[in-house]
């Protein structure tokens, strides 16, 4: 008999989705779709809205990632006033938005994804979450909650709010740095090192071995990536070019303002989010799993397939002992999670690294902006991916046009190929239970959407 | 016996759920007191039944209910309603979910003329449809939780402190009902007010206050307002700076824009921030536009499309 099961909502995940599954009459799969729920109108309502005030409307776009829509925001913003930030007001920037980096993957890596793994995918699911890990594990648990909190307090303390932020603003940074605060942050980011090294270390002997066949089956699919770059082909959180890469690891760079060249999006019927691909590979869109046309991935697995190398040793290491085992580029998605690991290290580290520039406490941070007509394209790398902020201004400044790229949706239509590969590989003879349904939603998981 | 709390969010942007994990250690400790039997962004139960057969949207049984966000399409009606049905208590946490918050500046506009847009931006392929298989029906305006069911406990903020979130869970453990300080961002700010200045207009915020050095404090800075910048502290609700009190963006130096929703629940900031600057003698004019003064309260039909 053929029936549709439909896993809603799906959790552990930062948005809204579901997922339907079609079985035949066999009961084995025949379709899935993951529909994407959210539909605000962004693009739309900041429209007649003065540019320099988009930082503080568009973070709410996600509130887990709002740094990176607000930085990206600031950029697009300077852009359209023709303003360059001082030195020390793009430090302070960077900064914010590489401690954001750390502390956001810590969040997913434990606060999400772990209860998967540490207490199992088959395991019921009121201890198959982050009260359950915290209830076998105590101890590290508590590090954990004091670690993150520890990067959220330097966001707070120094820049005031730190879900919705404020701090960056037109023409560059809002407050200066102290001596005081930079050494006692430097402390902290030093400390967090530390943890994240730990925690790749824990991650590799105690969670992923046991994983490692699961790893190489579920959710699999061959996709190209998407992710940004500095000059020498190093992974690049904050500013760069962005570098679209094919399955085969053949790849273009572009700046970001050309993103128009490249990408495209496509209105599915099933789901709000729009679902982008690359437009310039002039192949269309397909996400047959056997033949995917236009399908690229981003986030920390894409952006470590991407990058040549990574700017900072320890980081540089684990990228090395990865690509050894995976090779490049790697498309097993469960992958993500190592990936995400190993940005951890290198957001931290480059985090110290910006500390340590005396540069950062310099008083010069912001350049006076005026309103005008203009148009500025701003990215960054969110932990989700590449954002892309894209504002036209009138001549009083006021905003005319806008259109948003999020760094999640670059991932939807690889998510649903993921989702119909986990399903139809664990779903047989209509069989299916409550450990197969998660094993399909950890397919969704990897992607931290 | 724990109590037994189910939380969910509608129109919301994750951002209150971060801010409860924002209560750091304290949050281990609250977990100990309570049982949480329903939180998708941390774990899995599912409306249909875990195995996704059953055919009602179903929520377990609840002393208290926490809601983020508002209410935009039908699952989000659905979701609130079948909240109201099993839990004793139900809280509002954070602006979108007491006046609407950011998303629904989308009010001053038709849906249609939203839809149109996010689908055919320079980056869209044109589809001649529009999503509709298997997704929710979008509702005409971005509503507050309380236009559409009953509410117990507001608690505005975008997103609430930690502090705040804290003590509101404290309360509610301890039987009582949270209550809010009437009291204004302003009545909450150190920086210095010298009173009635010569100020006619305002200034866009494209340049940063006046202080003397990075290490000064707020309280020797002159109020943001009489320095001449947009400030909403004046008719926006205490409270965002948690327990250090202080205002959370002019701790950053950074004017208030009105995040935590009017001072009194059914007020109107731009009604009220208007008055405020006339009977000042600032001129409105010479602000650059006006809707933006109502961004985290535009439900209750505070935004409405004009009629164009
Ligand atoms: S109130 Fe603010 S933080 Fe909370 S859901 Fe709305 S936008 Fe997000
Ligand atoms: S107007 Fe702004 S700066 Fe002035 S006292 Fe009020 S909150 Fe503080
Ligand atoms: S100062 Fe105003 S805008 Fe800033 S957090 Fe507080 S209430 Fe919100």
């Amino acid at each position: 008999m053929s029936r549709t099961i439909h896993i809603s909502p799906i959790t552990r995940i930062e948005g809204h989705a579901s997922i339907a599954i079609q079985l035949d009459e066999q009961g084995n799969v025949s379709d899935s779709k993951v529909h994407f729920m959210s539909l605000r109108g962004f693009e739309k309502f900041v429209e007649g809205k003065p540019a320099e005030e988009l930082p503080r409307i568009v973070n709410r776009i996600c509130g887990i990632c709002p740094w990176h829509h607000h930085l990206a925001s600031n950029k697009a913003v300077d852009r359209c006033f023709g303003v360059e930030p001082p030195p020390a007001g793009r430090k302070l920037r960077e900064l914010m938005q590489t401690i954001a980096h750390a502390e956001d993957k810590l969040l997913h890596f434990f606060f999400l994804a772990a209860a998967d793994f540490v207490i199992g995918p088959d395991s019921d699911y009121s201890v198959r979450n982050v009260i359950g890990v915290a209830k076998a594990n105590p101890e590290l648990a508590r590090k954990v909650v004091q670690m993150r909190y520890m990067a959220k307090m330097i966001l707070e303390r120094f820049a005031g709010k730190t879900i919705h932020p404020v701090a960056g603003v037109a023409g560059g940074f809002s407050k200066p740095m102290t001596e005081k605060d930079r050494v006692e942050f430097l402390k902290q980011m030093r400390e967090l090192l530390d943890f994240a090294l730990f925690t790749i270390d824990f991650a590799k002997t105690s969670v992923f071995p046991a994983y490692l066949d699961a790893v190489q089956s579920l959710g699999v699919i061959r996709t190209g990536f998407i992710g940004t770059v500095d000059e020498k082909g190093r992974l690049n959180l904050f500013d760069g070019k962005i570098r679209l890469m094919k399955p085969d690891g053949s790849f273009t760079d572009f700046d970001p303002q050309d993103y128009t060249d490249y990408i495209g999006e496509q209105v599915m019927p099933y789901s709000y989010g729009k679902f982008p691909y690359a437009r310039c590979w002039n192949e269309g869109f397909s996400l047959d799993l056997d033949s995917p046309r236009g399908i690229y991935r981003s986030n920390c697995l894409a952006r470590i397939n991407i990058a040549d190398s990574m700017a900072t040793p320890l980081a540089q290491a684990e990228l090395e002992e990865f690509r050894e085992k995976f090779g490049r580029p790697a498309q097993a998605t469960l992958l993500y999670h190592w990936a995400r690991l190993i940005e951890e290290v290198y957001a931290c580290e480059h985090a110290v690294e910006l500390l340590e520039d005396p540069e950062i406490t310099d008083t010069n941070i912001r350049t006076k902006a005026e309103p005008g007509a203009g148009r500025g394209v701003g990215c960054v790398e969110a932990p989700r991916g590449t954002l892309i902020h894209d504002y036209s201004t009138d001549e009083n400044g006021l905003i005319t046009r806008a259109n948003m790229i999020v760094g999640t949706t670059h991932n939807l239509g690889p998510i649903n190929m993921s989702v119909n590969q986990s399903a139809r590989l664990l779903i047989r003879d209509g069989i299916v239970d409550e450990g197969i349904l998660n094993r399909i939603e950890m397919s969704v998981r990897a992607y931290d959407p | 016996m724990s109590v037994k709390i189910a939380e969910e969010w509608v129109n919301a942007c994750s951002g209150c759920e971060i801010s409860i994990v924002d209560m750091g250690e304290r949050l281990l400790d609250v977990l100990n007191l309570v049982e949480f039997v329903h939180i998708p962004v941390l774990m899995d139960h599912k409306y249909f039944g875990q195995l996704g057969d059953g055919s009602r949207l179903n929520i377990p049984e609840a002393d208290v209910g926490i809601i983020t966000g508002g209410i935009r399409n039908a699952e989000h009606l659905e979701v609130a309603e079948e909240m109201r049905r099993k839990c004793k208590i139900i809280i509002a946490l954070g602006t979108c979910a007491t006046h609407g918050g950011i998303p629904a500046l989308a009010n001053s506009w038709r849906f249609d003329d939203v839809m149109e847009r996010v689908y055919s931006t320079e980056t869209t392929d044109k589809a001649g449809f529009r999503p509709a298989d298997g997704v929710p029906q979008v509702l005409d305006a971005c509503l507050a939780l309380d236009e559409k069911i009953k509410v117990d406990v507001l608690l505005p903020g975008c997103p609430p402190h930690p502090d705040q979130v804290f003590s509101a869970l404290v309360a509610l453990l301890e039987g009582r009902v949270p209550e809010l300080p009437d009291k204004s961002v302003c009545d909450c700010c150190p920086t210095l007010r010298e009173g009635k200045g010569q100020l006619k207009r305002l200034r866009r915020f494209l340049e940063n206050p006046f202080y003397k050095s990075p290490d000064e404090p707020l309280d020797r800075m002159r109020c943001l307002l009489e320095q001449g910048f947009l400030c909403m502290g004046p008719v926006t609700r205490a409270g965002c700076g948690g327990g250090k009190v202080v205002p959370r963006c002019i701790a950053a130096r950074v004017p208030c824009r009105g995040c935590s929703g009017p001072v009194r629940n059914d007020g109107n900031q731009l009604l009220d921030m208007l008055n405020a600057l006339a009977s000042n003698g600032i001129d409105i004019e010479s602000l650059p536009e006006y809707t933006s003064l109502l961004r985290f309260s535009g439900a209750h039909n505070l935004l409405r499309p004009s009629s164009k």
